[in-house]
Parts: structure tokens; sequence; C-alpha cells
């Protein structure tokens, strides 16, 4: 019993219970950050936290993919560019049947196939390697393009941090699908406005957002992409987003959806320390108390690693 | 002594990946907006439809042909290598090399024929890197017979390659339908007292300072290395048995390329003194073809004159 969840098998609309279904996967997917990142005293909290429910989206209801069958030529396509959330990725496709739970207390161990950072070649259902900020783009652009001249119907979803999009890479993928008019090309970014330093100023702890509000989506739209403008916690307005994303217009999609870094742990929400830090015991019993799953005052399992 | 010229190796790369397509749907060119440079347009005319311009933006465009081979498509890069090599490291590492993405990474303008356009567009340490990354064959063709054979065979390779290509025509030095052999070097000359390894357009040029050795009473012997990475070190460790003497001569720096490859499967298998011809940690700039040969000691009569040094001692 690996205790995965089944994906949604009805084609109507999002009603109530769907959302919630959805909201306790992402709730889930917390839990199971949490319990990974202090069992192998290391990782990241913050972004994996905000993306917690657009992940939960879209590996539920939004992508065509096959848990059981991870390399089916006409799934969807998703990527995690901001590659240091990948606990979160992990989490996600574990509770959709990807691999046993249990393999997530092996993250970040030496022969693990859940990789500190995504490695394709190690764990089956990841599309891209990455971790290196900026590159995913560039390769779900490729896929988007390739879908097209292999005749597919395929989309491919790209999930960038906010910090991330300082990269140049990222906008030279920009101009370069608006030119190819990949409107099956759906890029997420994970606004939840900390990077792991950030400028000094007047902000929480001292530091500036990564981004001026309003800035993020001002620069997708000049690139010339349809942006949807969202808040990347509220479950409604994610699969609103997906939903209105599948009518294309010829142009490349961007969903900037708002989020808080740390989400669903308040005395982590909106510190940028809480970037990748360990977590200590009581700090990780009352990370699990806020997040409504039971502390059997034990640690976490030890597995082979 | 008579030379027979080759093709340009950019246009054999044009045409050849050109027909490569023809008979394969999945080969698509991918360029970084030189294709009227490194004859690209060439495929474009033949295939419009999988030529694919990515603008002046190489980082998005290793990345794009990384995503374009997981969906089952045959990418083939065409930009210069200095920017298909050291300005895209990263996307060439992460994207391709480690995951073995199938991305043909084929520039041409390599070495230091570049069009006199000086140090921006002259990269010499090509080799040393593209031959440090995991996965990734590196394959330095002498002439336009060798390019297009390796082309061809990179075509088929499931899997990364790196592929050094020229922009000028340079001497021939295999006769057309000349067999490409992945990892394997080849004698291209026969001698008894030195050994000499080079690669690339260089071996043809190593060829002549043989020449003009054997006027002198040198007998040298010429291995010609097409596939640095892997090398044929059972070819290397042979050649150097035959005359204790080994000299390696190369268009790019000693450091970490050629001479480097050949001194490291010396130093495991067969300890022997090796000599290494080529750019010796110096700045590069512009100037004619033959102009560069002669300042960093790469035409035929230079290295024969170095050759003679070395022995002397």
């Amino acid at each position: 019993m690996n205790g995965a969840v089944g994906a949604s098998d009805t084609a109507a609309g999002p009603d109530g219970s769907e959302l919630d279904r959805l909201r306790e996967i992402a709730r889930r997917i917390r839990v199971e950050v949490i319990r990974s990142v202090h069992h192998a005293r290391a990782g990241h909290l913050g972004g994996p936290l905000s993306a917690a429910d657009l992940l939960a989206a879209l590996y539920f209801h939004e992508l065509r993919v096959r848990a059981e069958e991870p390399r089916w030529e006409d799934r969807d396509r998703f990527i995690l560019s901001k590659g240091h959330s990948s606990i979160a990725l992990y989490a996600a496709m574990a509770l959709r049947g990807y691999f046993p739970i249990e393999e997530l207390l092996t993250f970040d161990g030496a022969h693990s196939r859940l990789q500190g950072h995504p490695d394709m070649t190690r764990l089956p259902g990841l599309d891209m390697s990455t971790g290196s900020l900026g590159m995913g783009i560039s390769a779900g652009m490729g896929m988007a393009l390739g879908a097209r001249l292999t005749a597919r119907d395929v989309r491919v979803y790209v999930m960038l941090g906010d910090g991330e999009c300082q990269e140049g890479e990222v906008w030279e993928a920009a101009m370069a699908a608006t030119r190819y008019r990949l409107d099956n090309l759906v890029v997420i970014v994970d606004h939840n406005r900390l990077q792991q330093y950030g400028w000094p100023g007047e902000g929480p702890d001292g530091r500036t957002p990564p981004q001026a509000p309003g800035e993020l989506v001002a620069k997708w739209q000049a690139f010339g992409w349809r942006v949807l403008h969202i808040d990347g916690h509220d479950m409604a307005s994610i699969l609103d987003a997906f939903a209105r994303a599948r009518a294309g217009d010829g142009r490349p999609i961007a969903i900037v959806a708002d989020t808080v870094k740390g989400k669903g742990v308040p005395f982590m929400e909106g510190r940028f320390f809480w970037h990748t830090r360990p977590i200590k015991p009581e700090e990780y019993e009352q990370a699990m108390r806020e997040l409504g799953e039971p502390v059997l005052g034990a640690p976490a399992p030890e597995v082979t690693r | 002594m008579t030379v027979m010229m080759g093709r340009p190796q950019r246009e054999v790369f044009g045409e050849t990946v050109a027909a490569l397509a023809d008979d394969d749907r999945r080969v698509v060119v991918v360029d970084g907006d030189v294709g009227s440079s490194t004859r690209a347009d060439i495929f474009e005319k033949a295939h419009p439809d999988r030529y694919l311009q990515m603008g002046i933006a190489e980082q998005n465009m290793l990345g794009v042909a990384a995503g374009l081979a997981t969906m089952g498509l045959v990418p083939f890069i065409s930009t210069f290598v200095a920017f298909a090599v050291v300005r895209p490291l990263d996307q060439v590492r992460v994207l391709i090399a480690q995951p073995s993405a199938n991305v043909k990474i084929t520039p041409s303008y390599g070495g230091l024929f570049t069009g006199q356009t000086g140090m921006s567009h002259i990269i010499v340490d090509d080799i040393a890197i593209m031959r440090s990354l995991p996965n990734m064959p590196v394959i330095v063709p002498a002439d336009d017979t060798e390019a297009a054979a390796a082309l061809r065979w990179a075509g088929a390779h499931e899997g990364p390659v790196y592929i050094r290509l020229g922009r000028d025509a340079t001497p021939r030095v295999f006769d057309p339908g000349h067999p490409f052999r992945f990892g394997r070097a080849e004698v291209v000359r026969e001698g008894s007292d030195v050994t000499l390894v080079s690669t690339g357009a260089q071996t043809a040029r190593t060829l002549e300072a043989a020449v003009l050795l054997a006027a002198d009473g040198v007998s040298a012997h010429v291995l010609h290395i097409g596939t640095v990475k892997p090398l044929d070190v059972e070819a290397v460790v042979a050649a150097a048995e035959r005359t204790g003497r080994v000299i390696t001569v190369e268009e790019g720096t000693v450091i970490g390329g050629l001479g480097g490859a050949v001194a490291e499967a010396l130093g495991e298998h067969r300890p022997t003194r090796v000599h290494r011809i080529g750019l010796r940690d110096v700045d590069v700039q512009s100037g004619p073809n033959d102009a560069l040969l002669d300042i960093y000691g790469l035409s035929g009569i230079r290295v024969a004159e170095q050759v003679r040094s070395i022995l002397a001692f």
C-alpha cells in the first residue's frame, strides 16, 4: 500500500468536492515536504510550500499523465524549472502513485532517485533535469515545438520561480516562444515574492522582493505572452486559469500565481531565511500541528539510504 | 608537393545534414542566426519546415535542442564553435551532457580560421572543455571527407556528440568514401624516428611537416586522431612504442586539449615523454589564415622547425 491518491476521473468542471480533494492533496504535499526535509536534514522549504497548491492542481487535475506508464509518449510534459523545490514535486508524484510514499524519506541521499535537484536519468516521470535556473523554459519550449513538429497533442507546463526570472535565458526563451506561436506552452510563475537572499531594503527581514508589484505581469505581457494573474493558493482560481489556458490564441501562456513563501506553516511564511534551513525537532512538531497532521511523538522512520 | 584541397567543412555540414533529413524525418537544424555562415541555409532550402531559427540567444537554443530531443527529434546545432561551447556551457552540461540528450553539437568556425574575426570568435579550448563533460564524444574531422562521414555517423548514433567543424577549405587528407570509424585513430604516414599525433585540419599540415622532415632524413610517423574522446589508447600506445618519441600537434590550446589527452593516456598506459605543439596559454588575434598559422607555429614549415629543435635535445 503506497497511499496513492487517484487522479480526477470526471470530465465535468470542478465542483466543491473536487476543490476540497485538491486542497487536501496540497496539504498532504506540504506534510510530506516537511517530513522529508526534516528527515534528510537538508533541502529547501519556502519554495516547495509556496508551490504545493499549484502542483496538486497539476498532478491531480490538469496534466494528462499516467503514473503507471511514466514514459507514455503522448503525456503532457511538466518541468520544474525552479528545481530547488524538487521535494514538493516528488511528494506530488508519490501521492499520484509514481513511486511509494516511503521513498520520499530517501530524499537528498546518496543513490536516491530523489536527488536534491531533479535528475531525469534517475527517476522516471521527470521530464527534464533542472536546478541550474532559467533552463526549464527553454527545454519546455523545445518540447512544445517538438510536439507540433511530430503532430502530437501534447501540452507543456513549466514552473518558474519569480527570483528565477532574473535569469537572462528566461527572456531569450520568452522572445523565441512568441515567434513560434506556441500556445501549447504554459509557464507558471510561483510568485512568492522572496528569493534566497535578495537585495537589502525595506521588505520583510530587511530584504526587498525579487520584482516590484506588477512587474512580472507587465514583463510577460511585453514579451507577447497571454498573462493570467491569479492567487496561487486559491484552488478554484488555479483550475480556472488552467482551463482558460487551454483555449489557445497563438500566444504562449504565463500564469503569474501570487503565492506566499512557506505557505501553510505560519512561522515560515514570508521569511526569506526559510528558503533552505534545517528544521529543529520542536519546529518540526509545530509545523506538523499547523498542517493538521498528527505528530506521533516519534522521529520519522529510518529507511535504508 | 601538390596538395589537393578539400571543400569547406561548413558546406559539407549543410549538405550532409540536409541529406540525412531526406531519409530521417527526425532530423532538424537549430540555428543561432548564423545559417548563412555555417551553411545551415543549404538545409533550410531543402527542409524549410525543419529549420528552426532561434535568433541570437545561444543559451535558449541549446535548451530548446534538449527539449526537442526528448520529443524524439534529432537536432543539429548551427552556430560558431565559440558560441556553442562556452556561452551555453551550463545548458550543454545540465540539459545535454548529463542526461545524454540526443543533440548533435556541430558548430563550425573551429580553430584559428574564423574569417579574421579575432579573439571573441576564436576559441582554442573547445576540445579541452568538451572532452571533460560526461557522455560527450568529441570528434575533430581532418577534412571534408571525414566531416561528412562523421556527421552521418552522428545522425545514426543515439546520444550527444560534439563535432568541431571548420570554416575554410583545407587540404584533403582522406579520399572521398573513406569510412569514419568512431573512436579509431588512423595512421596517415608510416615512420620510425618520431611519432606526430594530430587532429582536425592540423593533420594535413602535420603531414606537410613530415614531408619536410623526410628531406632532412627524419622519418616521422603520423597518427590522426579523428575522435579525441573516446581516445584510441591502443593506437596511441602503439604509435609511441614504434618510435619512442611523441609530439602532439593541434590547432588549439595544449592545456587539456589533444596534447593533454595523449599525455594522460601515455602516462597511464606507457609512460613516454610527450612534447606538445599548439597554443601555449597565449591570447589570440585576427589575421589572415596563413599569418595566424605562422604566428602560432602551426604551418607545416613551423611544425617541422619545432620538431627538429625538440629532436635536437
